[in-house]
This record gives C-alpha cells, structure tokens and sequence, in this order.
C-alpha cells in the first residue's frame, strides 16, 4: 500500500533554491513542475547550454542576457521553469544518445527525424580544443580523472569536457574490433555526418596509435591539423586502404608496408644515390626559390630525417612519435631557414619525383605510398 | 463457445539485463486470458530475444472477452531461483471484437512494470475469431462501438440518437485490502491495474447491453471515470449517449459531400413508436414568449446527505401554446407549440433526456436555455456488497432528477454537453453534474439521421388532430416560411422559455440577426460552439479561479460546512465569469466546465469557459464601478482611475478578439420588469442566487447595466484580479472548445501536451484573498509557460484547453492541463475572419474527398516504398501483408515485411498523432479502431535517483504517452483523437523517498489521410533512408 504520510514534508527534491527565491512572498513554491508533448519538444539553444555543460541557472542567465525575455515577454519563473523542463528531457534522451540507432526505434519520446539527427550530431560534436588535449591519449579511466585539467585549460565545462570524452571512448570501442572502412563504420554506427565523422575516425585513429601529440614542439599544431592527418594515414598506410575487400580493419597501420619502408634506407645509406639525388633536386629547385642556399646545404639532414622515419615505423614506440619527428627533423629546420609553405611544397615535390629517376632506386611503389602521406601531413602542419 | 482468441508471440527488444554475471537475459514469455496460461520457450542469453511463437489459442465467452484483458508477461528464466518478472503488457481485445473496427493487434508494445517503468518492448499480434452464433448479442454486448467523441464520428452518420446510457460498478480497492499488508508494492499495483481492466470491461458490456435494449449500435461521448474512495472502496462509472451510426462510404468517387451531409436523398421510415416522430422545423418554436437569463445557474443544490427537497422549479414548468397573443402574430404559433409540446413529450417519456454530446448536426440543437448544474455532497461509507451498489446509484439518480427538474425551469426538455463528475477528499464526495438545458429537434431522436441535405430537402411536418398524427412533405409556404423565421446561425440563442414566466432577472431583445425572436443578453453553455452559429471576431479562453478557505472538521459536520460554501462558491465563480465575460466585450461562453475540489482545509473552485460574441445576441454594456461613499475626492479619483482602466481593457480586448459588431439601433423589448432600473447592483450583493424564483428588481435595465459596486475591499480585490489576467501574447488564441471560431486556416502542424504543476502553499494561514491571488497566478503561470514553450508554433491556438485541479494533499494544489496547440495560417484567417465555422468544416472535408481519391490513386505504385502511406490508406493491404508474413519461416522474410508494413524493425517508429480534439486538421478520418482506454499505476521507492518528482512524473507521462501510441500504432491506427487524461492523481512521500501517481487515458485510435499527400511523399522517403541506414542494429 503507498503511504504518503502528511505530517512531514520539510525536504524537496530538483527544485533549485533560486526557484523558491524567485516566488518573493513565499506563500508558495513550486514543488513538481512538468511538460510533456506528443512530440518532444526541444529548444536548440537549450540543447547547446545543457551540452556546454551549464548548470539550469547557468543556462538561464545565458537565455536573459541572450534577450529573450524582451523578445517573448516572459518572467524569470517561466524561463526557469522552461529550461529545467528541457534539462529534464535532454537527461532522459541522454541514454538513447549513446546508441544512436536506438533513438530511431525507441518508443518513449516521439521525435521527427530532422530532429533526431540534430540531437545526435550535437552531442557527438566535440570541441576542437578538446580533442586536441585528449588526442593521441589512452582513452582510460586514467585519462578522464585528468579531464578537470583539461577543463581549467580549455575553458570547457568538466561535465562537457566528461561527456565528449565518453563520445571518445564510447565511438573507440564500437568500432576498435569492427571490419571495413573506419569512416564508414563510424557513420553508420552513431549516425554521423560524413566530417564528423571523419572528425571521430581521427580520434579513434590517434587514441588506437597512441600517437604523441602533447610534447611542448607539437603544441602549434590544432586538432584539425591532425585529423587532416590522420585521414592520409587511414587512407594510404592502413591495411583497408589497399585492400577493398576490407578483409582487415583501418585502424591500424599495415604491417607489410611498414616492413617494406625499411627499404627506402638505401636513400640515405648508399652515397651515390644520396648524392645522385641531391643533384637531381637542386638542378630541379635552381632559380625557382630565395631559399635555395639554405634547401642545398640541408638537403641531406632533410632526407636523412624523412627516410630516417619511414625506416623506423616499424617500431610501435616510434610511430608514436611520428608527429614530433616530422616536426623535429623537418619543419623546424626548415622553419628556421625561413622557407616559405611554397618553398616546402616545392621541394618536397622535386625531392619526391626525383627519387624516380634514380636508377639503382627500385622502391617506388613504397616511396610514392610513403611520401604522398608525409608531403600532404608536412605541408599542412607546416605553419609558417 | 463463441469466440477464439489468438496470440503469437514474435520477439522482444532492448529488454533490461537481468542476469548481471553476463550482462544478458534469459527471457521468457507467459500469455494469460482468463485462467489460461500459455508459455513461450525461453530465449536464452539475449536482449533482443526472437521467440516466434505458434498461435496459442484461448477458446472463451465473448463476455469474457469484454471483460478481460489479455495479460502478456515477460519473465526471466532462473534455473535456481524463482523467475524474476521484466514486466507485462495488458492488450484490450475490445476493438477486434466489432467488425468495423481493426482486425488484428500486432506490432511493438512497451513493456511496463509498475515500479521500473518501461522496459523494453515485445512483438505480439493477436486476432479473434467470433463464432457465428446468432444468439451471441443477448449475452453479451459484442459489436457495440465505442467513442469518446462527443459529436457523430467524423466517418459515421446518426441515424438514430437514443439517448442516454448509464452504469458503474464498484470493488473493493486492492490497495485498502488486507492482504496488501503482506505483498509486495508491485503486486499491489498490479492487482489493482488489473481490477480496473476488468471493472471498465464489464462496465463497457453492460452499458453495450442497455444500448441493445435500445436498439442502439453505438455509444458517442463516452465518458468513464474512476472514484477511489480508498477505504470504502473503488467505483467505475459510465455515461455516453446510445446512437444507430451507420458508416458513410468512404469511397471517394461517391461522396465528395461533406460527412454530415450525405446526398443521399433515402429518407428512413418513420418510426412509429411511443415517441412522437420527427418535428422538422429547425427553428423550432418561435413563440418569443419565454425569457432568457443568462444562465441557470444553480449553484445552491448541494446538499449534505439531504434529498433535494427544494425543486420548486417543477412548477414552472412552461406552459407550451399558451398565451401566444404577443408573439408578432405569426399563424403557425399555435401549431408550433404543439409540435414542440410532442417533442417535449417524446423527450420527457426519457427518463434522462440527457446527452453527452457537445456538438451537432446543424438543425439538431433548436434552442439553449442555459447551463444547468447540481451538486451534492455525501459522506463515503464502505461499500458493502459490491454486486448492489445501490447507494452510489442513488446518488446519482438524485443529482440527475435536480438536472432534470433545473432543465424543464428552464423551459427545455433535455440536456446536452452533459458530464459527471467527483471530487473526494477523505470520507466527503463531492458529486458534480452539469449540461446545458436545450431544446433539440426531435426528428433526429426519432428517425434522425442527423443530416443536413436530409433536412432541407425534405420537410417532413406534423400535423397534429387529436391522438392522429400525420406526417407528410409540406414544402408549402408555412415550411418555408418557418425557414425564413429563423436562420440557422441564430435559432439556438432564441430563448426557449416563457416570457412571462422567466426563471431569472433577464434582460431580453430582439434578436440582433432575425429581429424576429428573442434573446438574452447572455448565454452561458457547456457545449461547443454550433459550427452554423454567427460569431463576430475571435474567441478566447476565459476563467475563473477561486479558493475558500475552510475549518478542519470530520463527518457529518465537514460534509455540511462544505455544502454551505458551494453555493458562495459557485456564485463568486460566476460573477467572475460575468464580468471577465464583460472585459472583453463579448457575450456567450462556450464549453463551460465549473470544478469544484475538495481538501481538508479548502475548497478550490475552477470554472473555464470560451468566451465569443454571438452576432445574435446584444453587445454587452461595458462594466461601471460605483463608490459607496462618493462625498471623499481622492476615493472617486481612485474610482475614476480604474474605471479608465477597464474601459481601456475592454477597448484594448475589443481590438485584440476582432469583436466589431455592426451597429445597431438598440430597441430593449419586452423586458419583464416596467421601469427598469439604472442600475442593478453588484451580483455579490444577493447571495441568494440559486434562487429561480429572484425578485424582478435584480434584473437589469439599459446598456451600462452592470455595475460593480465597492462597498468593501472584497470588490475591490475583485476588480485588481480582473485586471490582472495578462493577455495572451502576440500570435496565440486559447479556446477550451473544439474550434475557434474565427480561425479556419488550420495548418496540419499540432502539438498534443500535457503539463502537471503542483505548488505546495507555505502559510497556511492566509486570507481567502490571498488563497486567490495564489491559484490565480499559478494558473495564470502556467498558462504563461504554455505560451513560452509553444512560441514556436504562432501563429496558433491552444485548444481545448482544460484544466484539472486537485488538492492532493493538505497545503498542495495539483493543477494539470492536456491541451492542443494547432498552428494556423495567418493571412488567410484575416481574410476569412468575418465566415462561419460551417463553411471551413464543409471546405475542409472537401478537400479531404479529393485527397483522398488522389491518394488511392497514388498508392500502389509506391506501397513498398511509402510504408506510412500503405499503413494509412489501406488497412487490408497491411493486413494481407501481415497475414503473408506469418507464413514466412525465415526470420528475414518476417522482418522485411514487417518493415514494409508497418516499420517494426530497424527503422523509425511510426508517427501517432494524438489530440483533444475530434478531429486532426488538414487530414480526414477514414476508419475508428476502437476506444483506447488505459489505466497506469507507477511507483518507486527511489525518487531522488529518478530526478525528484518532476523527473519521476515526467518519465510517467512520456511512459503513457508512449503506450498509447503503441497500441493505437498495433491496432493500425495513425492517431488518436478526443483524447483525454482523465485522472492523474499524484502522491509522494519523499522521506522515504517514495512516490506513487495514477495515470487514466482515453481516446479513439483512429486512421488518418492526409489531405495533401504531397506532404507523406516528401517525408517518406527521408524516413526510409535513416531506416536502411541504421536497419542492422535492431533486428
């Protein structure tokens, strides 16, 4: 039998003080405030307070200074009493939201497929300054314990900070065991737009390789930066990207071709061919750059360092540091002979194209896979 | 053994995990119907568990099968311990057991548990199969059609109207019994939820069996409500009005007339029975020798545990055909009167001429006195013998024959819009019943097909010598010049009673579109809006709010201080009304509903109405305050100062409501009284108002006739809280009915709501002022937040819009309100601002006609691809479909064709409109499925962690709205209309951190074409693609 004793009611539950506050003569207060319609009704902009992380008062404050009570001629009560409303719909939408499909097909809230869609890109969107902190991490519950640090630092609320990290790692294990294209996967599973979820494949790409993105030399260096990245790695250096059968999946790199990069040393070990192709280039770039002095004398640390990397990859840990030796045996020293992108794009051209004139080179398939990636990652996270 | 009753079991999804260890579940299903059990294997280790069962057959009385849900039972299967139960399903089998209705229950149904919620959802169809027993219909009362419509069915026309049906039936209350000491709160609940199953299937039998007696097919305006006494137990109780429908072809080729005006000419024969047959004239009687008052209020007929002794009412009976002498001479007067005295004596045969309907046939409401209301109040006991619940039915009987005497004061012979209603607090019951006094045309009582090409064209007249009647095809000039007397858009405000003999101070004149008949100054009534009435403007809603405070006391003593504060109550009530009325410049309300709650410290009173100006009755005199002591200055400048206010309100309301009534030369007739005063004073100053029999010098005199008088700080109190009621903003209407009037461009974008507030008051010790000015802003709030929520919808109209007060516990007032908000086109309801209702209505079906030929046309060449539409349009392709694919052995196969029927599987859940209304805009109604009538209980034993008791009842409602579109989904159905929440009684105790809430729905699962399809083609295939692409996950 339920028993509701009327003798004590002193404490209440999910009504926020300043909503007491706000009634002046408390005679009143409200103790149980709903709505709910046929059709779930859901106000974008509350949807964006709530998924910044805002408290409901937070989120009130935003509405007024955002002069909606002029526009609508409400009172404080009605906005309060709106946005904890919807707070309270977004938290019961929230556990659908973690399996997108779900939505679709749940019963509970009737929502039109427009606005699904909206629902679920929202709350798998992240902030670029966000994912730049957590990129390349171990999606671990270490990690999350982190997160307020990364919250004083971003300037995100922690409880966004909380959500878009649960995105990370909830998006991780779907597709970490999956076959066939990440992209793809990634999309049809959590119902993602093609650049998010190309955003998602990123993260899912750096946090599968531990790719070291946090040294104090990468810092310049922003998220889409990497994503940009790690889109060329997906796409040319993953077992799916030669294979269409899809047989394995595209989260990591491909064994045999890393394997095969060992080869390319020759460029670097064999004199003749160094020099060979040193000629090559700089016959290619004479009269064509203010830089060429600079490109003539570093031209074998330069391709030292370039083949240096492919030779390595084969190691799990120096993959990981892929960025940072980009950055170190690359960029920098091309920075600091001021070359401009051109300058970069024009010699990473010539060095490219030349190496296939060498005739004692026979590695080109390997080399053209190889320095296709590393010119398009260096010329974009080439910041001049 | 008349009927089989099958089940299939096909599968289940998203279920809980039950089994923590493996994070699965091993599932299970029972089927229950009566003593039968059938049980599915168990499907081991999944969430998404595919069980496709056989048929499981259930051979029973289709007595059984009305009172009797199917009962569906998840369970978990546990080798070691006893089976945990996930949660059940309850199916009505009703809508399968009447022929027109659907044919098969099949589709995804939620789960529920009364303390967990939803959890997940299970695939099951289930079919009858009625025996051909031609003898089936005295036992039981399969067949019978259910509505909770209160007009004739969009697709159905009346062929007969019989009357009015009755029943309850009363049980203990599982909750107060013994045994729940020891169980479970789960099984508390769930016994309960059961027993109220089976007390609505059986009272939906019985009153099916009267309306057999009958010789009825249909119940219109049904209308069940729950009491729950607590200890002394739990009542059911049903009215509705018994009709013969008959189906209106919905081939599209055939009829492109409107549903209530089928061209087919096939007049019925006249039924020659006790009762007179049919008085055609739609005007009715024109005998303007009855006066009108604004309404019949009656508000003094509450009584503690009394009879109600004081109807002198019944002795002002009008005297019909007498003392015609001042009635302009018109010659058929004499006739008339008799005509309608048979009428009146057809009606007055009835033992309730009572009907639940709210709207009608053009020409079958003749006159409307007023609204008629009685009141009574009574102290529970515990019901002995459930099998006689005499008392209850004593009860009631009493209040109806108040109703019923107030009607015949009033000159009329029946009641229309009629409700019932309790409130319960403790031991005291308030029982409340009102309607609207009418005179009706007895024709569609008699054989009416209520029909409109029916009536004109063919005017059956009686002529009436001695006991001979004779009924022929005038067409003469008397015929046709009783047309002329009264046109249809203002014979229902023409008073229907004596002049001379009028039952209140009135003030009458003629009226302002015939000159011919006439009519009060005010009309109050609890019907909708009769769609050929002449309106000026718009509409709005109107209420008035009130709180009394009152001394605890016990039994007898509470019951009698309570009856002495209704009539205060219900009088304050009404003034309110009158002078808002006033406020905004209009004269009529439409769709009142006056409740009254009970507490154990107060009594709230909530009485909401649409107020519109009836182009028929006078322009209302603007509202003027007097001063008692005019000799002090600044007292009359204060005086002065409000007076300007109001008349800047009113100036202001005039312009807003669109209310510019043409000017007319005021010519006040035939008021009662010789010398009419200036000015009559304040209502508040005779408290004496239940009294019919009022002194002749309360009426009022010229147009500034209404005169608020402060004579003390109440009045003044009053006027503030008059002009407190914030308007509407900008691009929003509110109306309480059916339709606006003036508002006819509907667009097809509606959105259903409810919303629930409950406000504890913190000092108890408060004035009754205070108490006011607390409910009223809380309604007014509450409103407020409606307006905010639905801004993106305006331009739009908040439609009936009807609160629900309770007082659920000492200091909390609950107020819940479901409502629809329907967006309009602006610019065309300008244009037509000025048209009547009618014309839309008939516009509107119209098209309907033609989108519907072109949407059969459409069809097949994209069956496949439009599920929606399919599911829409034909529900003998969905069947056939269905039927295929049970056939199919592969899984596969099933999901497919269920997919393309009516998307089960994967893809996106059908859309279920629901709405108050009876109808859905831009669409027509092509098919009803059966009455949706569903009773929830939830509890939880952890509130906070649920989000409190807002996130507690949120989850509940969204939980209710969810189950009801699911079973209207599995019935076929795209929508349900009329839909109501009719009890939702919340309670919590959050010390122990519990809460409990019980929820009752109803409505009519319909199907729905849209009247453009454009709209399906460019939404389906959008809804197809998120289907295909995400179809893996949930098969």
């Amino acid at each position: 039998m339920f028993v509701s004793d009327r003798e004590q009611s002193v404490v209440r539950y999910n009504v926020n003080v300043e909503y007491f506050n706000t009634y002046t003569d408390v005679k009143m207060s409200v103790e149980l405030d709903v709505f709910v319609g046929n059709t779930t009704i859901m106000d974008k902009e509350v949807y964006q307070l709530w998924l910044n992380g805002y408290t409901v008062n937070d989120a009130v404050k935003v509405r007024i200074d955002g002069g909606i009570m002029e526009e609508c001629e409400v009172s404080v009560e009605v906005l309060i009493s709106d946005t904890m409303d919807q707070y309270r719909t977004f938290q019961m939408c929230e556990r659908l939201l973690h399996h997108p499909a779900k939505l679709a097909n749940q019963l509970l809230f009737q929502i039109p497929p427009d606005r699904q869609a909206m629902l679920i890109e929202r709350y798998y969107a992240f902030d670029d300054a966000f994912a730049r902190e957590v990129l390349g991490k171990k999606l671990s519950k270490g990690t999350k314990k982190d997160l307020d640090d990364v919250s004083a630092k971003t300037n995100i609320t922690l409880k966004s900070c909380r959500r878009q990290f649960d995105n990370f790692k909830r998006v991780f294990k779907e597709v970490e065991e999956l076959k066939g294209p990440l992209v793809e996967n990634i999309r049809q599973r959590f119902l993602l737009p093609d650049q998010l979820a190309r955003d998602y494949a990123a993260v899912v790409f750096f946090a599968n390789n531990r790719f070291e993105t946090g040294k104090k030399k990468l810092q310049y260096l922003t998220f889409q930066d990497f994503a940009l990245c790690a889109g060329q790695l997906i796409n040319n250096w993953t077992v799916g990207a030669v294979d269409n059968m899809m047989e394995d999946m595209d989260v990591d790199l491909d064994k045999e071709f890393l394997q095969d990069l060992k080869e390319l040393k020759i460029l670097i070990t064999d004199k003749d061919l160094l020099d060979q192709h040193k000629s090559l280039v700089c016959t290619a770039l004479r009269g064509k750059t203010n830089v060429f002095t600079e490109m003539e004398a570093s031209f074998k640390n330069l391709s030292r360092g370039l083949v240096n990397i492919a030779a390595k990859l084969i190691n799990a840990k120096d993959v990981r540091d892929f960025f940072i030796d980009l950055v170190e045996k690359f960029i920098e020293p091309c920075r600091s002979d001021k070359w401009t992108s051109i300058d970069v794009n024009l010699y990473l051209t010539h060095y490219t194209n030349s190496a296939h004139i060498l005739d004692t080179f026979k590695h080109h398939g390997v080399w053209t896979r190889y320095m296709g990636v590393i010119k398009t990652c260096i010329l974009r996270m080439y910041h001049e | 053994m008349p009927g089989k009753l099958k089940a299939k079991i096909v599968a289940g999804r998203h279920l809980p995990v039950m089994d923590r260890a493996s994070d699965l579940t091993d599932a299970f299903v029972e089927v229950k119907f009566g003593n039968t059990t059938f049980k599915t294997d168990v499907y081991p280790k999944s969430l998404n568990p595919q069980w496709n069962s056989e048929w499981f057959k259930f051979e029973v009385d289709d007595e059984d099968l009305q009172d009797e849900p199917l009962q569906i039972t998840v369970l978990d299967h546990d080798t070691y311990s006893a089976n945990d139960a996930i949660g059940k399903v309850y199916i009505d089998i009703d809508p399968l057991l009447c022929s027109e209705a659907a044919t098969i229950i099949s589709g995804w149904l939620p789960i529920y548990d009364t303390i967990h919620g939803i959890r997940g959802e299970i695939n099951v169809q289930v079919k009858v199969d009625l025996f051909n027993d031609l003898n089936r219909f005295r036992q039981s009362s399969c067949g019978i059609k259910f509505f909770c419509t209160t007009s004739v069915p969009r697709c159905y026309r009346a062929v007969m109207v019989h009357g009015f049906v009755e029943e309850l039936v009363v049980n203990e209350d599982p909750e107060y019994q013994w045994i729940d000491r020891i169980r479970t709160p789960r099984a508390s609940n769930e016994a309960r939820q059961r027993l109220i199953f089976l007390m609505s299937g059986e009272l939906q039998r019985k009153i099916g069996l009267k309306v057999l007696e009958m010789g009825g097919n249909a119940v219109v305006g049904y209308l069940q409500c729950f009491d729950l006494e607590g200890e002394s137990g739990l009542v059911v109780r049903a009215i509705g009005t018994a009709c013969t429908l008959e189906k209106i072809s919905t081939l599209p080729s055939t009829t492109t007339q409107p549903s209530n005006s089928s061209p087919s000419k096939d007049m019925k024969e006249p039924v020659f029975g006790e009762e007179a047959p049919g008085v055609p004239l739609s005007s009715g009687p024109p005998t303007p020798l009855r006066a009108q008052t604004f309404s019949s209020f009656s508000p003094s007929k509450s009584y503690s545990r009394q009879s109600s002794s004081s109807d002198t009412e019944l002795s002002l009976t009008p005297k019909t055909g007498m003392g015609s002498g001042g009635s302009a001479g018109k010659e058929a007067g004499p006739l008339k009167a008799l005509l309608r005295q048979q009428t009146q004596s057809a009606l007055e045969q009835r033992e309730y001429p009572f009907f639940t309907l709210t709207s009608f046939p053009p020409g079958f409401l003749l006159h409307v006195g007023g609204v008629v209301s009685a009141r009574s109040v009574k102290l529970l006991d515990r019901i002995h013998n459930p099998d006689e619940p005499e008392t209850r039915d004593a009860w009631w009987e009493e209040i109806r024959q108040e109703i019923k005497s107030h009607v015949k004061a009033l000159g009329c012979h029946a009641v229309v819009g009629y409700s019932e209603s309790t409130s319960i607090c403790e031991e005291v019951c308030i029982l409340s019943a009102s309607g609207t006094a009418a005179i009706l045309s007895s024709r569609f009582i008699q054989d009416g097909s209520l029909d409109v090409e029916h009536r004109l064209s063919r005017q059956p007249v009686v002529f009436t010598s001695g006991a001979d009647r004779v009924e022929g095809d005038m067409g003469s000039s008397a015929s046709l010049g009783f047309e002329e007397v009264a046109p249809p858009g203002c014979g229902f405000c023409h008073i229907p009673y004596d002049e001379l003999n009028i039952p209140f101070p009135a003030q009458l004149t003629y009226c302002y579109c015939c000159r011919r008949n006439k009519v009060p100054d005010v009309l109050f009534t609890t019907i909708d809006l009769p769609t050929e009435a002449n309106v000026t403007g718009k509409g709005c809603l109107i209420q008035a709010r009130l709180c009394r405070t009152k001394k605890k006391a016990q039994g007898e003593g509470n019951a009698t201080a309570i009856s002495n504060l209704l009539p205060f109550l219900e009088y304050e009530l009404h003034t309110q009304l009158m002078n808002k009325l006033k406020l905004r410049g209009m004269n009529a309300l439409f769709g009142l509903r006056i409740q009254i709650s009970v507490g154990e410290t107060m009594l709230l009173g909530l009485a909401s109405a649409t107020g519109v100006y009836l182009t028929a009755l006078p322009s209302p005199g603007g509202i003027q305050i007097a001063g008692k002591t005019p000799s002090d200055i600044t007292y009359e400048q204060h005086i002065s100062n409000m007076q300007k206010k109001i008349n800047d309100t009113i100036a202001k309301n005039k312009e807003l409501y669109e209310v510019n009534p043409p000017e007319v030369v005021e010519e006040i007739i035939g008021s009662p009284i010789p010398e009419p005063r200036q000015r009559s004073r304040l209502f508040r100053s005779h408290s004496e108002s239940s009294d019919e029999v009022s002194e002749l010098d309360l009426s009022h005199g010229k147009k500034d006739a209404f005169v608020l008088e402060i004579d003390d700080t109440d009045a003044v109190e009053d006027i503030h809280a008059l002009l407190t009621d914030s308007p509407t903003p900008q691009g929003f209407y509110s109306c309480n009915t059916e339709i606006m009037p003036g508002i006819q461009t509907w667009t097809s974008a509606i959105q259903m709501f409810t919303s629930v507030r409950v406000f504890r008051l913190n000092n108890l010790n408060l004035t009754n002022q205070g108490m006011n000015k607390i409910f009223t802003d809380l309604c007014e709030n509450l409103l407020k937040s409606l307006y905010f929520k639905l801004r993106s919808m305006t331009p739009c109209c908040l439609c009936h819009l009807n609160f629900t007060v309770a007082i659920p516990e000492d200091e909390l007032i609950q107020v819940a309100v479901t409502a629809v908000a329907m967006s309009f086109d602006k610019d065309q309801a300008l244009e037509n601002g000025m048209h009547s209702g009618e014309k839309t209505h008939i516009k509107a079906i119209h098209e309907n006609d033609e989108q519907l030929q072109f949407n059969l046309e459409l069809n097949p060449d994209c069956l496949t691809a439009t599920k929606g539409l399919a599911d829409v349009t034909g529900c003998h392709p969905s069947a056939k479909a269905s039927s295929l694919e049970k056939n199919s052995p592969l899984p596969e196969g099933r999901s497919r064709s269920l997919r393309s029927n009516r998307s089960y599987s994967g893809g996106s859940v059908a859309v279920v409109k629901m709405t108050p209304l009876s109808f859905i805009p831009g669409a027509k109604i092509i098919k009803y499925l059966g009455i949706i009538n569903m009773f929830f209980i939830r509890e939880t034993t952890s509130l906070r962690e649920e989000g409190g008791v807002s996130g507690f009842l949120h989850t509940f409602i969204a939980e209710v709205f969810a189950m009801v579109r699911a079973h209207v989904a599995a019935l076929g159905g795209n929508a349900v209309v009329s839909y109501s929440m009719k009890e939702c009684v919340f309670m919590e105790n959050p010390n122990k951190n519990q809460a409990q809430c019980l929820i009752n729905v109803s409505g009519d699962a319909v199907i729905f074409v849209r009247e453009s399809e454009l709209d399906a083609a460019s939404v389906q295939p959008q809804s197809v693609t998120t289907q295909t692409s995400n179809g893996g996950e949930g098969t």
